[in-house]
């Protein structure tokens, strides 16, 4: 990496140096001393971070550590939980996500979500794809969408000859990258990725992970994996949460510990907690 | 080593204890239960059994195309078949949208204590005995205004609400949550995902939940006393006035001297009850063939 490229931000928002293609010189994502609750329980607290252009980004962590919950600031899904009360700063593109104005329908189409469980339709394949484009307005030209999204997530093959069939007639594999395609059908910018691979066979889990490394040019992903190795083989940075225990002994919730380059927090970590959960002695 | 002494410590057909105890009890518990399966299977063969007996050989096509009889002809019940079928019909007209949309009210929209206050008061109101909102109707809007299918629709529509949503808001509680997150993450609004997502997945459910209602209203007697009962017994589709309809007309059947009345209340019974039957063998098929394309045949 070539030191004579600027940071983005020097700040304390972990903003590493573009790569020599150019990805990561923009910041998506400015994230401020976020504090997440559920009816009053704090489960993430006080997060800074920045997630770059085009670059995919892993969270990882033990289980409890918050990092489901903290994807799911980015497309405002947590405001769906009854209960649910985000406080701190998420800023995309440099506008407050959580802003007065800001319709959380819209910020979820521009930011896509592929879940842990592949959750297709129960419709056929061609509907899953064409579903959100043709509520979204864009009609123009569907069928052409839904070969091309489908090409894009790597199962038009495998699909193109039985596009009217039930999509929960496909393996959980197929499922998944259905609900990739699903989610670029959209057109989305970033693409919010729950353990997308945590309910997979290590095949459908490689192909997967092929799929994250073709889509980085395009789109900025995000990934949360229990999986160290998924996020050694994809991530461009790696975010490690762990937990606390609150002093007042009135429970725990998850902090971001170490966000780095990923070869970095796997090889050469800066805090005792992450080198131990790397190396495997926690979690 | 004399054999008859040794016993096998391991011997597992031998009964130790109070084996011969915990089977006896064993036994008669499930033959109580067993038992008592068998009665509620026999209380509802006498039931059919009775009225199949008793009302079949009444039934031929003229019962079904003819209306009642005027004086000592043998009548049919083609009047009450159409004055049932309107008034079920425009009840559930009336019912359905609304319990529907109270359902998705309670399942996708209200919090939790919203929720379990709305659910409680449907099963109040399904509890609500059905005299009682006939009653209520006929003080309403029959006094003063005299008899009418319309009311007697109301009245159904009132019995079938409570029903009918609380099936449709169970049904969508079932339906994934997985399957909203994935809609509203795509951008889609609330209302959309409900109707383009939800709905469909449980539509299944709620004809299920339909149906059945139907079969119930079906029979209602008491609520079209007070509202759909005095009538002239002609083959009528005018739903302003009060029409025949066929449980109003068992009961006047039955309370007829005549033996030719009481042998067609019977054979009105048997077709009553062939329909709740029939409804209930299409709610159970419709069911079935949804949940089937729910998991991907």
């Amino acid at each position: 990496m070539s030191m004579t490229t600027p940071r983005i931000d020097s700040g304390k928002l972990g903003e590493l140096a573009a790569t020599p293609d150019g990805r990561g010189a923009e910041t998506v994502f400015a994230v401020s001393d976020l504090t997440v609750s559920y009816s009053g329980n704090v489960a993430l607290k006080g997060v800074d971070l920045a997630i770059q252009k085009n670059f995919v980004t892993a969270f990882i962590g033990p289980s409890g550590c918050g990092k489901s919950t903290f994807i799911r600031c980015f497309n405002r899904m947590n405001d769906l939980v009854p209960g649910a009360r985000v406080d701190g700063e998420v800023l995309y593109h440099g506008r407050d996500l959580y802003g007065a104005n800001v319709d959380p329908v819209e910020v979820r189409r521009r930011i896509g979500m592929v879940f842990q469980k592949p959750n297709p339709f129960p419709k056929s394949i061609y509907d899953n794809i064409a579903f959100g484009p043709r509520i979204l307005g864009m009609k123009q030209d569907i069928d052409e969408r839904v070969e091309r999204t489908l090409k894009h997530a790597a199962l038009w093959d495998e699909v193109k000859d039985r596009l009217k069939e039930n999509a929960l007639g496909l393996s959980g594999g197929q499922q998944q990258r259905l609900c990739i395609a699903r989610a670029l059908a959209v057109e989305p910018d970033v693409i919010l990725m729950d353990e997308p691979a945590s309910a997979l066979d290590p095949i459908s889990t490689s192909r997967i992970e092929d799929l994250i490394h073709e889509l980085k040019n395009e789109y900025t992903i995000v990934i949360v994996t229990h999986n160290m190795q998924q996020a050694a083989r994809v991530a461009d940075k790696t975010a490690f949460f762990s937990v606390e225990l609150r002093e007042d002994g009135s429970g725990r919730h998850g902090i971001l510990v170490e966000y780095d380059q990923t070869t970095k927090v796997f090889t050469n970590p800066t805090d005792k907690r992450t080198e131990d959960y790397v190396t495997g002695r926690f979690g | 080593m004399s054999s008859a002494q040794i016993t096998d410590p391991y011997d597992i057909t031998a009964s130790s204890n109070n084996l011969g105890r915990r089977r006896r009890i064993q036994k008669l518990v499930s033959f109580v239960a067993i038992l008592s399966a068998a009665l509620a299977v026999a209380l509802l063969a006498l039931v059919l059994g009775t009225v199949l007996f008793k009302g079949l050989s009444q039934i031929d096509t003229a019962f079904f195309t003819k209306p009642a009889a005027l004086f000592g002809e043998k009548g049919g019940i083609a009047d009450a078949l159409i004055g049932s079928a309107l008034i079920v019909g425009m009840a559930m007209i009336m019912a359905v949208p609304i319990a529907i949309l109270v359902a998705i009210y309670i399942a996708e929209y209200a919090g939790p204590k919203a929720a379990s206050f709305f659910r409680v008061m449907l099963d109040v109101l399904n509890g609500v005995p059905a005299i009682i909102v006939g009653i209520f109707i006929y003080g309403l809007l029959v006094v003063g205004k005299g008899q009418s299918a319309i009311y007697g629709a109301m009245a159904l529509a009132i019995l079938m609400i409570p029903m009918v949503a609380r099936a449709t808001q169970e049904i969508l509680e079932l339906v994934p949550r997985h399957l909203r997150e994935a809609s509203l993450a795509l951008g889609v609004p609330r209302w959309r995902t409900v109707y383009s997502i939800v709905l469909p997945t449980a539509i299944g459910g709620i004809l299920t939940g339909v149906v059945i209602a139907v079969a119930r209203v079906a029979g209602e007697t008491a609520p079209l006393l007070f509202t759909s009962s005095i009538t002239q017994n002609q083959i009528s589709f005018d739903i302003h006035n009060a029409l025949p309809t066929l449980p109003v007309r068992i009961f006047t059947l039955s309370e007829s001297p005549s033996p030719d009345d009481q042998a067609a209340a019977w054979a009105a019974a048997l077709v009553l009850i062939a329909f709740v039957l029939v409804m209930n063998i299409v709610a159970k098929v419709i069911a079935n063939r949804k949940r089937r394309s729910l998991e991907g045949g």
